[in-house]
């Protein structure tokens, strides 16, 4: 990974003592991480072994295995988290090609900055506001497309009288993400190498097919980077899906019904303080599996990224 | 209007005049507005759907521009257009949102946006309280900016430097398994960070009572580092070779190549990751509870006693209010207001230290 | 920009200087009588339902006593209960009393050996609240709530209310049973209720947690209420003090109808016998909601203050007992039926509990 021991193979430059000591200090910063990150998944792990070994009938709604239990709340994790995703991704890219190649240079600054406020917004707040505006905006909607489209698996009647559905949690989420994803896309974009746009703008390519061409290719690393950044955190996030969700421990795919499938943190928030015994360990056991599934996802993304390092600069 | 020819060539077909798209785009949703109109006045409800207008007649114009332009310009001129309209559209579905939860933050928040909120605590405070103290949030203020304060200045340093490590240092085992666990963090629930920190205190300190404001910090430090290190990761990597290798031809030390070249090139990016990172930690409820603890009381000292916070204000003045709910939600939203403000002036921070620092750029 | 940058820095670091120096005006302490014996700070952690009652309670005490400082995290009770066998915490608030595991097992705070007694302080009744276009008032039997909750009846037209409700005209709308999608004492009160008075309709085992998968779930007593406000139809159970301007319905005890009241509320857990083999100074209540007595209204939540009967540490014992001792005594209920809307102990329940309270060393 590195650029140096690279480019200059033989003609290695003398080592100072600022050299040693600043390679020094990102190091010990790296072990740091290490340990302490290390150390939480350990602890982890070593709290939910009660619970993977414990008799399922000790543990909470009493399923037959643990896996039961778990069961709903990994789809619902998934399901809500990718719906956000598949929301806020298009439109985040809309948002960073705007800003970035799109907007007049002193329009773009300001908007830029709106966008990062969104991200200022702490989740509570994004919390009051689903429960309190988004939900009850939402539901007359949501009575129409059962009314009409209820044959789609996804739209299943009866609806959900209050709006509280997997569909609205999942719009507050991408409504959070958005502006992460945006916020690295836009850097990354706007570290495109001018010559290449100018190559491209050169041979007569409109302002589409100079980004198709030039942009995209160039940032879909950062791209990739960006929309994990973001599912890590709508897949992580609690409060807003603790306020807002109307959860149950189901597994199907209906978005405006009453009974949807709770997520990993969301269930954690709302089972915690009265937890008690091994029920705290179940607890801990279903964060173990957030682990997992985070972990799936970055190694695919990591795979998809180091495919395409052709384009990173530090490794060219 | 001139019809397209069979062979379109971009450079010699006609072009839309410059007022169309924007002619266009009123008609769109004059058209689409009309339509409601009749087919509300025909049913018998009340309320006009404005954002439907907006968002019908958007789609409108896009399917409409299209169209004429492939008509006159020619396929590839339409499908910039096209791209272009989606673009632009993207931007104001992702203002809609904005714009809805800055109003309800606003216009609720605003009625306790007083001096006393930020002065008074919640120490004695009954309700709605007295005339005179009305109740505030400044211990959760104070809790926030410390316990926020402490962690950014703990894991920037700490990301930023294992960053540069993984980039410009880095190779085999280690690196992997720093990136390993950093991925895997970005999805640590935040509460486990707060128990981690509990046990891992209540461990050293051997008190199974521990509540205090730094063990928030370190719980906090947790849940940022991942974010931090990843999106700095992801900045540095953009740095082109050449600035690098420049660098060395000139003579200059690695160390002073990445002080003095790689960061300040990437430092926006740096910074616009680092208040992510805090955006996300300082509205953190759950692990702050459990190791930071909750008192209606001031508190400035980060290492001896309970510490607030201003998310954990807001969700216990929005979850357990007294009989008459309103004051307590006119705090909540008053903190909620408060705590966007703080991020905002954050943001600023960052950008103008962004701007210092940053070399001056053709773009 | 250059010009401002100073000035911008200088506001940042006085703002920030302001609000790290000042003190909150409403702390600055009056000059108190120096005649004051109690000092220093007590922790507690529990239950939720309590807490805005708590916030009464210690703003009352803390004004009395002006050099003490209480601490009540609500963290819920199973967290409370957890931390005070620990020993973290000094008492907890809980909104079931401690079982018989429990307390066969060990308290750290306490003086080995020693146990710790439950004290009922707060009694909230639940409230069944609905809002139905064009309806105000509502009657249901405990069947007829387990069938609705379960979702056995899912239209407000169903022959079995229609039947007790006669003269009401209810709409054939389709039911949204809202409940707790949080593990709560407020679940397992209403539960408890269910299955002791409807044992055939509500066959689970009465828990923290909701049993079934159908309806509506929402976090929290205020959860709950805005879900119940913002939907149409809808019908759900919370503790009566938040209900606000919601109707609520009456329940059926004996062959009455009867609206909750805090009087009928304080009646019931009054004439409810204390669960058996616990010490004397342990006010555990077996609560009688099979009771048909039409001035009882059966579905209530009682939440205990958890307080050991000796304290290692004398000074935590002499907080506690002087705290516990004015949230029993009648100030302390009427304080908190006035900011808490909590039914206030019987005048004899309220003197057992100091009885109980006085034996705390």
């Amino acid at each position: 990974m590195t650029s140096t021991s690279k480019t200059t193979p033989v003609l290695r430059a003398k080592s100072r003592p600022a050299d040693r000591i600043f390679s020094g200090s990102t190091l010990a910063a790296g072990v740091l991480i290490l340990t302490a990150l290390a150390a939480v998944a350990v602890f982890l792990i070593a709290q939910s072994i009660p619970a993977l070994v414990a008799n399922p009938e000790e543990l909470p709604t009493s399923p037959s295995s643990f896996w039961e239990y778990v069961a709903p709340l990994a789809f619902g994790t998934v399901w809500a988290a990718a719906l956000a995703l598949l929301m806020a991704l298009p439109v985040s890219l809309g948002i960073a090609l705007f800003i970035s190649h799109y907007a007049p240079r002193r329009i773009a600054q300001v908007l830029g900055y709106i966008v990062d406020l969104l991200a200022a917004v702490p989740s509570v707040v994004f919390g009051l506001w689903g429960i309190k505006v988004l939900a009850p905006f939402v539901q007359p909607f949501y009575a129409w497309l059962v009314d009409n489209f209820g044959w789609i698996p996804l739209f299943t009647p009866p609806v959900s009288g209050t709006g509280r559905t997997i569909l609205t949690v999942a719009i507050v989420l991408a409504v959070m993400v958005l502006p992460i994803i945006t916020a690295v896309c836009r850097e990354v974009f706007l570290q495109t190498p001018r010559l290449h746009e100018e190559a491209a703008l050169a041979l007569g390519a409109t302002r589409w097919e100079m980004i198709h061409t030039a942009v995209l290719p160039f940032g879909m690393p950062g791209i990739i980077s960006a929309a994990m950044l973001g599912l890590g955190r709508a897949l992580g996030e609690t409060m807003v899906v603790a306020m807002v969700l109307s959860p149950a421990m189901v597994i199907h795919f209906v978005l405006t019904g009453s009974a949807n499938p709770p997520t990993i943190a969301g269930n954690i928030a709302l089972n915690f303080p009265e937890a008690h015994g091994v029920g705290v360990n179940a607890l801990i056991a279903t964060g173990l599996i957030l682990f997992i599934i985070t972990l799936i996802v970055n190694s695919a993304a990591r795979v998809v990224i180091n495919r395409r390092k052709a384009f990173s600069g530090a490794n060219g | 209007m001139t019809t397209a020819s069979s062979l379109t060539n971009s450079f010699t077909t006609a072009r839309l005049p410059k007022w169309v798209p924007w002619a266009l785009l009123a008609g769109s949703w004059g058209v689409i507005a009309t339509l409601f109109g009749l087919v509300q006045a025909a049913s018998d409800s009340q309320e006009f759907n404005i954002v439907g207008v907006v968002f019908l007649g958007t789609i409108l114009f896009d399917v409409l521009l299209v169209t004429i332009s492939s008509l006159v310009e020619g396929a590839r001129k339409a499908r910039d257009r096209f791209v272009t309209s989606l673009v632009s559209t993207a931007f104001v579905i992702a203002l809609l949102p904005l714009i809805s939860l800055t109003y309800t933050v606003i216009a609720d928040g605003w009625k306790r946006f007083d001096i006393a909120f930020f002065t008074q605590s919640m120490r004695n405070i009954i309700g709605a309280g007295t005339e005179q103290f009305p109740g505030g949030a400044l211990h959760a203020i104070v809790g926030t900016l410390e316990i926020t304060g402490v962690a950014t200045l703990i894991s920037v340093p700490v990301g930023l430097l294992s960053a540069i490590y993984l980039v410009e240092y880095g190779r085999g085992r280690l690196a992997r398994a720093i990136t390993f666990f950093v991925d895997v963090m970005t999805g640590i629930p935040s509460i486990v960070a707060g128990l981690f920190a509990f046990a891992f205190f209540a461990l050293i300190f051997d008190n199974p009572g521990i509540r205090f404001g730094f063990g928030g910090a370190v719980a906090l430090t947790l849940l940022m580092i991942p974010t931090v290190v990843r999106s700095s990761e992801e900045m540095l990597k953009l740095v082109p070779n050449e600035l690098r290798e420049a660098s060395y031809a000139l003579g200059v030390p690695k160390w002073l190549t990445i002080v003095k070249v790689v960061i300040p090139t990437s430092i926006a990016g740096i910074t616009t990751g680092i208040t992510l990172a805090i955006a996300r930690v300082i509205g953190e409820t759950a692990p702050l509870l459990v190791i930071a603890g909750f008192t209606t009381s001031m508190n400035y000292n980060l290492f001896e006693g309970r510490m607030m916070a201003l998310p954990l204000f807001v969700y216990t003045q929005y979850s357990i209010p007294g009989t008459d709910v309103q004051p307590y939600l006119d705090r909540a939203w008053a903190g909620a207001l408060t705590l966007i403000l703080i991020v905002m002036a954050l943001n600023l921070i960052a950008r103008l230290i962004a701007k210092i620092f940053a070399p001056k750029s053709g773009r | 920009m250059t010009p401002f940058r100073p000035v911008l820095f200088a506001a940042i670091a006085a703002t920030g200087a302001l609000l790290l120096s000042s003190c909150a005006t409403n702390e600055i302490s009056q000059p108190g009588d120096s005649s004051q014996e109690l000092s220093g700070e007590l922790n507690g952690s529990g239950a939720t339902s309590q807490a805005s009652a708590s916030d009464a309670w210690i703003a009352a005490f803390q004004l009395a006593n002006k050099s003490v400082t209480i601490n009540y995290s609500p963290e819920g009770s199973g967290a409370g209960r957890k931390a005070f066998m620990s020993g973290g915490v000094s008492y907890a608030g809980s909104d079931s009393a401690l079982s018989d595991e429990e307390l066969a097992g060990e308290f750290a705070a306490c003086v080995p050996g020693t146990k710790a007694i439950d004290l009922p302080v707060y009694i909230s009744p639940i409230a069944l609240i609905f809002n139905i276009d064009g309806v105000s008032k509502l009657n249901l039997d405990a069947a007829t709530i387990a069938k609705i909750f379960k979702g056995e009846i899912t239209t407000w037209d169903d022959p079995a209310i229609v039947a007790l409700n006669p003269g009401t005209e209810l709409p054939s709308a389709t039911i949204t049973a809202v409940h707790r999608s949080d593990d709560s004492g407020t679940t397992k009160n209403f539960a408890d209720y269910l299955n002791k008075v409807a044992p055939e309709v509500w066959t689970a085992k009465p828990a923290d947690a909701f049993p079934y998968t159908g309806g509506e779930a929402a976090q929290g007593t205020t959860g709950v209420i805005d879900a119940v406000t913002s939907g149409k139809n809808t019908i759900g159970y919370a503790d009566a003090s938040k209900a606000g301007s919601l109707s609520t319905a009456a329940v059926k005890v004996g062959d009455k109808f009867v609206e909750y009241s805090a009087a009928a509320a304080a009646a019931v857990v009054e004439g409810s016998p204390l669960v058996q083999g616990r010490e004397a100074s342990d006010i555990a209540i077996a609560l009688d909601r099979n009771t048909t007595d039409p001035a009882h209204y059966p579905l209530v939540l009682v939440s205990y203050l958890i307080v050991c009967q000796e304290y290692a540490d004398p000074a935590a014992g002499a907080l506690v007992k002087a705290y516990a001792g004015y949230v029993a005594s009648p100030a302390g209920q009427i304080e908190a039926a006035k900011s808490a809307g909590a039914a206030p102990l019987s005048a004899e329940l309220s003197a057992r509990v100091a009885a109980a309270i006085a034996t705390i060393k």
